[in-house]
């Protein structure tokens, strides 16, 4: 089923659906954020409180999305360069866009943020000291859970981390641009009178995803440098700088 | 009108090409760009030196067989046009023109700006065709079709196999001549028999001839000089999953 070019390309589909409905449902999670320590810290929690063989079910089938989807993609760039391993003097196109152009160059940005990102707010090596923020706010029956907002507010007030968000997310956002319509037509069930509206849709989705998910690092920026107040401001002051930066590696940096 | 022709030279397929400039004057604007390569061809037998050669043909935009990627475009600049159909008045006086043969693994070079395109006869070979006792024509009309399926089995026989799909592709893909030559017998009642037999083994001789895989740039579309649709494509995939598929609980 799967070894032909057309079957790659079934394989790239499949898991770019499920990828594709995957950061919608992170993106309607991130933006509880805005609603508050409570209501973020409760959905977290809820996430983390699900029976293990769905909890550990839907990340490894998402492990597995992700890899089936770079290891195809990986294995038809190395095809496509050998079908065409002498370039033309004159490189020109009349119609593919650079989104669709530079997949495999915006597609390895994005798995290079994800392992990030793991390691960021899931795996947290980057900064252990999230694991121990802990809390009551938000906890069904007054016992500590995670203080995730906390740790998001601490995580996005690195300038450069969350610039890097931003960045990843245009980047996915590329990406969306051109994959999202590109599914139908791999899958074949798209039609001369849907491809526009798939085209439209699919950019519609990208700048969705973009927005909904660059609001919670820049809205903490925004408050980090005095523009808007979204916040509780306490989690902005000062103490909690330093008690967050305290067992920091990259302490100096501003 | 004065050129500066920057053309691809190439004793054979085991030759390393190399670019070579020749600079042509007197080019009529009303001249076709074939007619423009024979000019030069007379030039360069003048000069005492080797003539480029090229693949034409019928020199009416039907045979597919002219060829060159003019300027970076499978076909020239223009948009549904095959190259000895292209003016030399969508040139501009002193302009440098950058011809180059149709690039792919599955495409080798023959000699200048000739390819071997025999890798898609091998595609129509493996399953272009429908299987029927030979005999009078039918009476026309004694199968009935509808005339959507009629007109979409026509849009996708207008293929000419020029191979400008493979040469837009960055990725050397096949998929519009193989999608367009499934398309027009998938279509059809005749096709119906053979259906899922000819999408498997045209695809899996597609494979085998080392063509790339779609990524569904669209440039292939764009370049057919008989604006082949996307939708063949689609339909490809299509036919050719609901093919697996039946295989496999066969």
């Amino acid at each position: 089923m799967f070894s032909s070019s057309l079957g790659k390309k079934y394989l790239m589909a499949l898991t770019g659906l499920v990828l594709i409905g995957f950061v919608f449902v992170h993106m309607a999670g991130n933006l509880q954020v805005l609603a508050g320590q409570a209501q973020i810290n409760a959905y977290a929690h809820s996430l983390q409180s699900l029976p293990w063989f769905i909890l550990w079910g839907s990340r490894l089938f998402l492990l597995a999305a992700v890899l089936i989807h770079a290891w195809t993609a990986y294995s038809l760039i190395v095809e496509n360069r050998k079908a065409r391993p002498d370039s033309n003097e004159v490189e020109v196109t009349k119609r593919a866009g650079l989104a669709s152009l530079r997949m495999g160059l915006t597609g390895s940005i994005i798995l290079a943020f994800i392992v990030f990102h793991l390691l960021h707010f899931t795996v947290r090596t980057i900064y252990p000291e999230y694991a121990e923020m802990m809390t009551t706010v938000g906890s069904p029956n007054e016992s500590e859970i995670h203080d995730a907002f906390l740790m998001i507010i601490s995580g996005f007030k690195h300038d450069i981390i969350s610039v890097f968000y931003v960045v990843a997310m245009a980047l996915l956002c590329a990406h969306l641009a051109h994959g999202f319509s590109s599914v139908f037509q791999s899958i074949g069930i798209r039609s001369e009178s849907w491809r526009a509206k798939l085209d439209l849709i699919g950019v519609g989705y990208a700048w969705l995803i973009f927005i909904g998910f660059s609001i919670v690092p820049l809205s903490v920026l925004a408050q980090k440098h005095g523009i808007y107040e979204f916040y509780d401001p306490s989690f902005f002051s000062q103490e909690v700088d330093d008690e967050a930066l305290s067992t920091n590696p990259l302490n100096n940096e501003s | 009108m004065k050129l500066t022709l920057k053309i691809w030279r190439q004793d054979g397929p085991k030759g390393r090409g190399s670019f070579e400039s020749h600079i042509l004057d007197g080019v009529s604007e009303d001249s076709s760009f074939l007619e423009m390569l024979d000019q030069l061809n007379e030039q360069l037998l003048g000069e005492g030196k080797e003539p480029v050669a090229f693949d034409h043909d019928c020199r009416e935009g039907i045979c597919g067989t002219c060829s060159l990627t003019i300027n970076g475009h499978a076909h020239g600049p223009e948009d549904s046009t095959t190259t000895c159909q292209l003016h030399m008045r969508k040139f501009r006086d002193g302009e440098t023109v950058t011809i180059e043969p149709f690039r792919a693994k599955a495409f080798p070079v023959v000699r200048d700006l000739i390819v071997d395109r025999s890798a898609f006869d091998r595609i129509v070979q493996s399953g272009g065709f429908i299987s029927v006792r030979t005999g009078s024509a039918p009476d026309g009309n004694a199968i009935p079709i509808s005339k959507v399926d009629a007109d979409q089995a026509m849009d996708a026989a207008a293929c000419i196999g020029c191979g400008a799909c493979v040469a837009s592709c960055k990725n050397a893909s096949a998929m519009l001549f193989t999608s367009a030559k499934a398309a027009h017998l998938n279509l059809l009642p005749q096709g119906q028999a053979e259906k899922d037999a000819r999408t498997l083994n045209m695809v899996k001789t597609m494979d085998e001839a080392g063509f790339g895989n779609c990524r569904n740039y669209g440039e292939c579309s764009a370049a057919c000089p008989k604006d082949i649709s996307l939708d063949y494509i689609a339909k490809l995939n299509r036919d050719h999953a609901k093919a697996k598929i039946k295989k496999i609980f066969s």
